[in-house]
């Protein structure tokens, strides 16, 4: 109750002493889409393949021989033992500072993309995602209990089947809460990318911020998207794991 | 063997820019690592004492108290921490200025380092209000309804029994906390404290020798984490000793 009182009482201050006269000219520019939606698809991206390279590194973790576990272990603590905003300047300023040299990669089609800044955003931020996922699901892969593996052996299910049946599904939804926290904090990683001149909803505020001298008005719509997003997300993943059949804990 | 390794830092050899004299940069790395070695400390400690208050608040404080950590907590932990940092050091400051000036003091003008670690222990005094409450739930009812049976203070009763119980369960996230300090450190170079990363990026600019200054600083970064790794994991041997144990622990 005192909540949304204070609550109710802040929105209307915010409302009506701060200026808001901006936001249909920066609105009607379609730069304020255009950073959501910069922001939302590399979210959306880094996620799936993110997600993706993770079953990889972490099943090799889990299950696989030494010679694919240690690279994944290896890589998954670089990772996590590093600032995600030093690997994002050491792709953009370190490897796109190395290949103008050659010219052959200067002549080939990939240029085009390379001397954009968003490319390295992606690689950065879905290794980023790869790698503490891949950590979190080799948990998931270990936590499965071997009776469910014996007995899909047992079925005589082949190494495939099994995989893609028993172990991969319900290593996913023991991670699934997991999961949905890690999606809010890659959320929270993605004004970095700013850093490096993509213009996501994080820049198209500092713009906002030069043009009209404002401190608080463009720093405040900020936070409410990244809420409005978050929120999303806790709602989607809610969904997700309402579906998922609760009697395997 | 001496000998080889001065040759690698000399001004001419392959590690020459990384030497700790000032041709070479080392110096300047050593220099950042130790801003942010104080920020992630001074930070983790704000952190702690806002998490203690924070968790002790949230669980046996009245409606109102509840309500503030309640909403404190939720949109810290939902706002990227670039941006929490960015108003916390404009808006923050700004806010403090006014009030100053209102009330007829000069103009506070506080150093990068000091709003940095405040900035970021306001940040990780909301994750280690979290990581207490779960603690502190953790720990038996029928321990803390015997230990107020027999008349001890509230006092008393988070020493001796509260705390040693729910050391064990918090220490695993106390320490991915701890590497989150280290790690949020590199997030201040945005409002241009000379950190690791921000020296790193200024001594790369400047000589030109992008990959061999941010691999250096990687490595840095990786020998605090395995170390502060290594270390949490003594401490949590130490807060289980007598309990059934674990696996894992450390990077």
């Amino acid at each position: 109750m005192i909540m949304l009182a204070i609550g109710v009482a802040l929105v209307l201050y915010c409302a009506l002493s701060l200026r808001w006269d901006w936001v249909p000219h920066y609105w009607n520019d379609g730069l304020i889409q255009r950073g959501i939606w910069t922001t939302v698809w590399i979210l959306a991206v880094t996620w799936g393949v993110g997600l993706v390279m993770a079953v990889g590194l972490g099943f090799a973790q889990a299950a696989g021989p030494w010679w694919l576990s240690y690279p994944a272990f290896g890589f998954c603590s670089v990772i996590r033992g590093t600032p995600l905003l030093l690997q994002l300047w050491m792709l953009y300023y370190g490897l796109g500072s190395l290949f103008p040299h050659y010219p052959w990669i200067r002549q080939s089609a990939a240029w085009t993309y390379l001397r954009e800044a968003w490319p390295y955003a992606v690689v950065s931020l879905t290794m980023s995602f790869a790698g503490y996922e891949g950590e979190v699901l080799r948990g998931a892969f270990l936590g499965v209990p071997k009776g469910q593996l014996e007995s899909a052996r047992a079925f005589g299910m082949s190494r495939w089947t099994l995989f893609h049946r028993i172990w991969l599904p319900q290593a996913l939804y023991r991670a699934l809460p997991t999961l949905g926290g890690e999606t809010v904090l890659q959320l929270k990683a993605t004004p970095l990318i700013a850093t490096i001149t993509v213009v996501d909803i994080y820049q198209v505020s500092s713009r906002v911020r030069q043009d009209t001298y404002l401190t608080y008005e463009p720093l405040l719509m900020l936070a409410v998207t990244y809420m409005a997003i978050t929120g999303l997300i806790v709602l989607a993943f809610r969904w997700a794991e309402r579906r998922i059949p609760s009697k395997v804990a | 063997m001496l000998d080889s390794l001065t040759a690698l830092f000399a001004p001419d050899g392959p590690l020459g820019l990384l030497a700790l004299s000032p041709p070479g940069w080392g110096g300047n790395l050593l220099l950042g690592l130790w801003h942010s070695m104080q920020i992630a400390v001074g930070a983790y400690a704000l952190g702690l004492s806002i998490g203690i208050v924070g968790a002790y608040g949230k669980l046996y404080g009245n409606e109102v108290v509840r309500d503030i950590f309640a909403l404190y907590t939720t949109v810290v932990r939902a706002v990227p921490e670039l941006i929490l940092i960015l108003i916390l050091y404009y808006a923050g400051t700004d806010m403090i200025n006014q009030v100053l000036l209102s009330a007829g003091f000069d103009r506070w003008a506080p150093s990068r380092l000091l709003i940095g670690t405040v900035v970021l222990g306001v940040v990780m005094g909301a994750y280690m209000t979290e990581v207490l409450r779960g603690a502190i739930l953790a720990v038996p009812q029928g321990q803390i309804e015997a230990a107020r049976a027999y008349g001890m203070s509230p006092l008393l009763l988070a020493r001796r029994i509260t705390f040693p119980q729910m050391m064990m369960n918090a220490i695993g996230g106390m320490a991915n906390l701890w590497l989150n300090a280290t790690k949020d450190t590199a997030l201040l170079a945005v409002i241009g404290l000379n950190e690791l990363t921000l020296t790193t990026k200024q001594a790369a600019g400047t000589t030109k020798a992008f990959m061999l200054f941010f691999i250096a600083a990687m490595v840095i970064y990786m020998i605090v984490s395995v170390v502060s790794g290594r270390l949490f994991a003594a401490i949590e041997r130490w807060a289980r000793k007598g309990q059934p144990t674990l696996g894992g622990g450390g990077v």
